[in-house]
């Protein structure tokens, strides 16, 4: 299932909304795990990270001690998955005390003025 | 190319129908359903912020949501339109994507 | 028009899977085709066909069942996540070695790529969850 390839000939603009601080919750890296099984479907794929779904890409993730994956690493292969369109609220973050410099991966800061406007150009959202 | 954005949480236990709000686009609607309701009621800490974003988009309630929370006849916002399930289908229909905010 | 329906969290813990459920009649009595309903993270749990609620209480395993039977609808469990969960069906079974299977009725056990392929090959994807 996890190799499958998507024949259907439709290309969709799908947008990840993640808003969730990883490891209290399973939604951040089912998010993740949505993003490479679909990266098989070659769709037009952007994840937004909003509010504290900008903890997903925060430096220095040590949740091994709990049993836990630590998936943080994973952002930074998403290009070989051909997921280049990451972008994080400048807005979330500064409320968060965080800065670019903070996150695992390159990212596009988007204001929150322009937020709606980022989904609106949109087929698909899936919200985790 | 507007949004149906749909609510399902308390604005009075979490934050995130003012984080939704925040994020709207011009012609984008708001769905309340769930516990979510509870911001259409008249009279709440957050109906005049309601009112205002009322005025810039339009805003629906899901009727069996309000009526299963003893809600039904209770006064509302002017600004918030009642639907059922039908009208909910509807809206999925008008609109070019569904945004739910989990 | 086309809807797909995506489920993420269990049966009687959060209204989600009702209001999914209500949707989805509202939806086809206008009409409409629901052309899959995912259940992903607890979503999965109401695929069993092991619960009995008191039979004052509605079935939301058995409404679900329903609507695969009666209208077609293709009720998909995310494997990954019934893994987790023991929500196990025949193949699962015999490929983990596991002594029973318990998947109800008009569910069966598929990869995210079906989540994926729902949002591409539908007109509309909604989200129900907590």
């Amino acid at each position: 299932m996890e190799d499958e390839e998507y024949t259907g000939g439709i290309e969709k603009k799908i947008i990840y909304v993640n808003r969730r601080a990883p490891h209290g919750t399973v939604y951040a890296l089912e998010s993740l795990e949505t993003v490479l099984i679909g990266a098989a479907f070659d769709q037009d794929v952007t994840m937004l990270f909003l509010d504290d779904g900008v903890f997903q890409l925060k430096k220095d993730q040590a949740p091994e001690a709990l049993e836990f994956k630590n998936f943080s690493k994973t952002y930074r292969a998403l290009e070989m998955y051909d997921v280049e369109k990451l972008f994080v609220e400048q807005e979330s973050l500064a409320e968060r005390g965080l800065a670019q410099d903070d996150l695992v991966v390159d990212v596009e800061l988007v204001a929150r003025k322009d937020v709606g406007a980022l989904i609106n150009d949109q087929d698909v959202v899936l919200s985790f | 190319m507007s949004t149906l954005n749909v609510l399902n949480k308390s604005p009075f236990e979490k934050k995130t129908m003012e984080q939704c709000l925040a994020r709207l686009a011009d012609g984008d609607s708001v769905l309340m359903i769930e516990d979510a309701v509870v911001a259409a009621l008249a009279d709440t800490a957050i109906a005049s912020q309601l009112e205002s974003v009322g005025a810039a988009h339009a805003l629906y309630v899901l009727e069996p949501d309000l009526a299963a929370r003893g809600l039904s006849s209770s006064s509302r916002l002017a600004a918030v339109k009642v639907v059922d399930y039908s009208g909910f289908v509807e809206l999925a229909t008008t609109h070019e994507r569904v945004h739910s905010w989990l | 028009m086309k809807f797909a329906i995506l489920v993420n969290e269990g049966p009687y813990q959060h209204q989600a899977s009702d209001s999914a459920y209500q949707f989805s009649v509202a939806a086809l009595e206008a009409g409409h085709e629901i052309s899959r309903v995912f259940f992903y993270h607890d979503g999965v749990n109401n695929g069993s066909r092991l619960t009995t609620p008191p039979q004052d209480d509605r079935h939301i395993q058995k409404r679900w069942s329903a609507l695969a039977a009666d209208k077609g609808v293709d009720l998909v469990l995310c494997v990954a996540a019934c893994q987790r969960r023991g929500l196990v069906d025949e193949g699962e079974m015999k490929r983990n070695g596991k002594d029973a299977s318990n998947i109800a009725e008009g569910f069966r056990i598929s990869g995210l790529g079906q989540l994926i392929e729902a949002g591409i090959e539908s007109d509309r994807l909604i989200t129900f969850g907590d």
